[in-house]
């Protein structure tokens, strides 16, 4: 469709000014066109669909159509209205204030320097939040680029532009049966270069790319322009990112290089995982990958593009029920007033919870009370009585297996204990909550609402309440 | 226009009934019924008395192949343990439930149906007549291409397979096959064709006891697959009590 003029309806809207002309649609500014008050800013997106426009913009524009309507959360634009696909196609929808990644990239890029590393985790887990709250919805974006990433002034991120996205409840209309690639030459994963679409590990890959690029000012696999170009990520590593930026810190680059691995069951098994890594720095355990300044050998490059030939990936029929297999557990440990049978019950609880969920993580949790601490007495400074109670968390968590699980401890100070344990739970999306069913406040049940009981209700996710159960009465000598 | 598509009831009053109140609640305007209304349960007479009456209010009623299969009487069998023989033995009971009227009423029904911008077939569209089974993208290949001969046919329903599916062009030449999220309303917009099987009101062979059936909504372009829970125990138990093979009353129970 040709450009619209300002001051136009259409539809019911009246057409504003044009905020973009890009290659694949206008973007105008719209208001009801009977001056009814709208309840927030909202954009008109109109395709660029004339005879000489290629089937895949069109197509496009229609997945996008397909999609929207159903997405909901603050990480997407809300849907306002749509025209019809055949004879007047276009969106309305929310429009949000704040810039776009890209914009950030190219001012770091004029200013010559790099984004912090506060700012790198920051930016970090908020896309991945925005992109776990999609794959929760049945959804893969697969075209994660900064120009599709809106930094929100709150500090959230919102995903926009979903002409590649694949939603597991609508046929998805860009497969085919040859399976070419579709995505962005520099931010899409291996497997989509192999046809694969709907893992929502392609866009933590696509996360990877940007965090590497605002980390460093350099995309980890180039631009290609060719399948073959494209191919290269199947069996390559990047550059590891310390090598151009000396001052990054190790346990980044491991997150980074993390969600690039080429196969996706070596990347972080959901947007949520990540998330946590980046949001707690000091709980990263560093390997070899977020250590090495050096490139991958040739050797193993060789090794791998051999591998890569046959490469064999399984798509995921439902993103959410992916993600959900890969949950976030927390286990609240109770410090005071607790027998050694409860902390058996609940080491035991969360054993058999990980044990049917392979690459499941563990987040050890403990809530202490604010005037514990004191900053006079050196005993009792915060950090002395943090330590004293992650070791204590590290000793409850010693006999379990974590070898598949990644694990984390943390000490939480808070003066109501269950509203830590759901606020915790929320900010960190958390599937599973395992607590001990008489702890935290054992003496006051009578009295008040006990701490389980007020978790349970007001919980995000499902809460396993753990009673304890004596393994060393059942020890009795048979005779 | 809101349809309710409804196919291979298989004289199950229960799921029917059940269906037709979803539908309704669901504010479907027109019934259509893709054929196979009887065998395998015990209510036949019941249920092509229903599908007479809602005929006579506008519904579409197509014939299936086992419309046919009733109409003769005295099949005798030599094999009684085969699931031939088991079937042969149920169409002989709906045979006999039917009265003679029901029987050439049910002989007189078409194969196929033009509605609005949909064509209706129990089976395929390329030849209605062979009952083929439309269970992969080759097969719904050719029934949709056979139907779109016909202009403005966009959509093509059926049933036959006892399963829900909907196949569609993507990006390429052939079709590709799509698993439908039961309550989920998909886009089919009039631009592209769409061929979808609708599955079995009244005997469901997936594992799942809940009857199937579809809406589509002409007018939003949407097509819904529903699948509705319904006393499928009674149902059951009533095909005990007539007497027929305990291996269709166990199939009610378990859905496969």
């Amino acid at each position: 469709m040709k450009r619209l003029e300002a001051g136009t309806e259409l539809d019911g809207f009246r057409i504003g000014d044009c905020l973009h002309a890009g290659g694949m649609a206008h973007i105008y500014q719209v208001t009801y066109a009977d001056a009814r008050p709208a309840p927030f800013a909202m954009v008109m997106k109109v395709p660029r669909m004339t005879a000489g426009d290629g089937a895949e913009n069109i197509v496009g524009f229609e997945v996008e159509h397909q999609i929207l309507q159903v997405l909901q959360g603050a990480h997407v634009p809300r849907f306002v209205a749509a025209g019809d696909l055949v004879h007047l196609p276009y969106l309305v929808m929310e429009h949000l204030p704040g810039q776009t990644l890209q914009q950030r990239l190219d001012t770091l890029t004029q200013e010559r320097s790099h984004a912090s590393v506060a700012d790198l985790s920051r930016l970090g887990a908020a896309i991945a939040r925005a992109a776990h709250s999609l794959h929760q919805q049945n959804t893969c974006h697969l075209d994660l680029k900064p120009a599709n990433v809106l930094l929100h002034p709150d500090g959230h991120a919102v995903l926009l532009d979903f002409g590649l996205s694949c939603h597991a409840h609508y046929p998805d209309l860009l497969a085919e049966e040859l399976r070419q690639a579709v995505g962005s030459p520099a931010w899409i994963a291996p497997e989509q270069v192999v046809g694969v679409r709907g893992d929502p590990r392609s866009d933590i890959f696509a996360i990877g790319v940007m965090l590497y690029e605002l980390a460093t000012g350099e995309l980890p696999f180039g631009n290609p322009q060719t399948p073959g170009g494209m191919r290269q990520r199947l069996w390559m590593d990047p550059t590891p990112p310390r090598r151009l930026r000396a001052d990054l810190p190790e346990w980044l680059q491991e997150v980074v290089l993390r969600c690039l691995a080429p196969e996706a069951a070596k990347r972080y098994p959901s947007a949520a995982h990540l998330a946590f890594d980046l949001e707690h720095p000091e709980q990263v355990k560093v390997s070899q990958r977020g250590k090495q300044v050096q490139g991958t050998p040739f050797f193993t490059h060789l090794k791998r593009w051999f591998k890569a030939a046959g490469m064999h990936y399984q798509p995921s029929p439902l993103p959410s029920q992916q993600i959900e297999e890969v949950p976030i557990l927390m286990v609240a440990i109770p410090h005071q007033d607790v027998s050694d049978a409860t902390l058996y019950s609940l080491r035991q609880a969360v054993a058999r919870s990980l044990g049917i969920r392979p690459g499941a993580r563990l987040a050890v949790v403990t809530v202490i009370s604010p005037n514990q601490s004191s900053t006079s007495e050196s005993a009792n400074s915060e950090t002395t009585l943090h330590r004293q109670y992650l070791t204590m968390l590290h000793q409850w968590a010693q006999p379990l297996d974590l070898a598949q699980h990644q694990t984390s401890f943390h000490v939480l100070e808070a003066s109501d204990v269950a509203n830590a344990i759901v606020r915790y739970a929320e900010g960190n999306h958390v599937s599973m909550i395992v607590m001990g069913a008489a702890t935290h406040g054992l003496q006051l049940q009578r009295l008040v609402a006990t701490v389980p009981i007020k978790v349970a209700m007001e919980a995000p996710c499902t809460v396993i309440l753990v009673k304890q159960a004596l393994p060393f009465s059942a020890l009795t000598v048979i005779t | 226009m809101k349809y309710a598509l409804l196919s291979d009831i298989h004289s199950n009053l229960h799921a029917l009934d059940a269906c037709l109140a979803h539908a309704q609640a669901q504010e479907a305007e027109r019934i259509l019924i893709l054929g196979d209304l009887v065998s395998y349960g015990a209510f036949p007479a019941e249920v092509v008395a229903r599908c007479q009456a809602l005929q006579q209010a506008g519904a579409v009623v197509l014939r299936g192949n086992h419309e046919s299969l009733v109409q003769t009487h005295n099949l005798h069998t030599t094999s009684p343990d085969t699931h031939a023989s088991l079937g042969s033995q149920t169409a002989q009971w709906t045979h006999d439930q039917l009265s003679p009227a029901q029987r050439v009423w049910l002989d007189l029904l078409p194969l196929t149906a033009h509605v609005d911008q949909m064509w209706l077939v129990h089976a395929s569209a390329d030849a209605p007549d062979r009952w083929r089974y439309v269970e992969n993208e080759r097969m719904a290949s050719l029934s949709l291409d056979a139907a779109c001969t016909h202009p403005d046919v966009r959509y093509v329903f059926g049933g036959h397979v006892h399963h829900q599916s909907l196949y569609y062009r993507g990006t390429g030449r052939q079709l590709m096959a799509f698993t439908p999220t039961p309550g989920v309303p998909i886009p089919t917009p009039k631009h592209r064709q769409w061929i979808a099987t609708i599955g079995s009101v009244g005997q469901p062979r997936d594992g799942n006891p809940r009857a199937m059936y579809a809406l589509f909504d002409s007018t939003a372009a949407k097509l819904t697959f529903h699948r509705v829970a319904y006393d499928h125990r009674a149902a059951a138990r009533a095909v005990r009590e007539a007497g027929l093979p305990e291996f269709f009353a166990h199939r009610l129970e378990a859905g496969h």
